[in-house]
């Protein structure tokens, strides 16, 4: 992100040096407007993601996180067959995945490091990632998600008339990939195990 | 089948309002108050993410208004036209895997410049959601516990990363145009 960040900031400058003064005024100009953009956007953003927040605290004190969590447990026994069915590392997995479902991007990772912690604990400390940890990494970074909450939030903050139209692609978009990672997972399973 | 998906996409939001309150209100939740805690953590949220968003508006804004944009841009579409997607979301298909914040910024810019139910608004919208921040997933997780070797998790994270993005552009074409 440094190297983007700063490669966008010095090539912008220098594609205004071609244009001269214009160019200069264009930089200053684009400077000021982002960043009162950002502002104003953020500003936008307040309401509708503390009202989001607000609501999935309500489920996730309801007990709809661990319900939806034994619902998918037969799933979870499939997708990892290395852990010991009574293990705990069961219900980590469950609930960081569980919290990804849902959109609560600030909850999922606090969960999934619990969930890895677990996972260490049967991989002996190993630093070589084992397959059950490959495949809770395949689940993570292609976030299953069934409510992309903050999306939603943004559409709204930017005055969209159907704010969650996407809910429906992103669920098709997320159930594809989380299915292409985890036949990727399986098929590289077998590379660079540790003999 | 696309009716039931629109309609699905309608009327998740109402059940939900309605459906989780309720429930949590029987299971003696207290609803107020735990809905208050919850909001305040999304307002931590937004501050927390306030400065990413000035990062990132204000170099994408000078990108733009240097014309750089446009030149990168010139050399991507071909390709991206080439396969139905718009140039405008290039950009954050590039940075989607590395920066959940930056990406943000960037959808959010983009929701701002061409309206969050145009094609570009609506791909991006999908883009964005459909998909977790590869590295920062990679790094945090992985680094917790100390394993250095990731094996095939890098390639598979960006292959899903990868099938998402097209799966979006198609999701996008079939359900919502």
């Amino acid at each position: 992100m440094n190297l983007i960040w700063t490669a966008m900031l010095v090539i912008s400058v220098a594609f205004a040096l071609l244009q001269g003064e214009g160019g200069a005024q264009a930089i200053t100009q684009g400077v000021i407007d982002g960043a009162e953009n950002a502002v104003v956007f953020a500003f936008g953003l307040v309401g509708i993601l503390g009202f989001w927040c607000g609501i999935l605290k309500v489920a996730e004190a309801a007990g709809f996180t661990s319900f939806l969590a034994r619902l998918l447990s037969p799933l979870v026994r499939r997708l990892f067959p290395s852990i010991p069915p009574d293990d705990p590392a069961n219900a980590s997995i469950l609930m960081a995945i569980t919290v990804n479902l849902l959109g609560l991007g600030n909850a999922a990772t606090p969960l999934g490091l619990k969930a890895m912690q677990e996972l260490s604990r049967l991989n002996r400390g190993k630093d070589v990632a084992s397959d059950a940890m490959c495949t809770f990494l395949a689940i993570s970074t292609s976030g299953v998600t069934l409510l992309p909450a903050t999306v939603i939030a943004l559409r709204a903050a930017a005055g969209s008339a159907q704010p969650a139209a996407v809910v429906g692609t992103t669920l098709i978009a997320t159930v594809i990939a989380t299915a292409a990672a985890l036949l990727a997972d399986r098929a590289a399973r077998r590379w660079g195990r540790p003999r | 089948m696309m009716e039931l998906f629109r309609a699905l996409s309608a009327w998740t939001v109402p059940a939900l309002l309605m459906s989780i309150p309720l429930i949590a209100m029987a299971r003696g939740v207290r609803v107020y108050e735990v809905f208050c805690e919850g909001a305040k953590e999304g307002l931590e949220i937004a501050v927390r993410i306030l400065p990413y968003l000035i990062a990132m508006f204000v170099a994408l804004g000078v990108f733009r208004a240097s014309s750089a944009l446009d030149f990168v841009l010139g050399l991507v579409t071909p390709a991206a036209k080439l396969l139905g997607i718009p140039a405008e979301v290039v950009p954050l298909a590039l940075i989607r895997p590395l920066s959940g914040s930056g990406s943000l910024g960037i959808l959010a810019d983009l929701l701002a410049q061409h309206g969050p139910d145009s094609l570009v608004g609506l791909i991006a919208s999908t883009m964005q959601g459909s998909t977790e921040t590869t590295f920062y997933v990679l790094t945090v997780y992985f680094g917790s516990v100390g394993v250095v070797k990731a094996r095939h998790s890098v390639a598979v994270g960006l292959l899903a990363d990868f099938v998402s993005f097209a799966a979006s552009v198609l999701a996008v074409y079939a359900l919502l145009t």
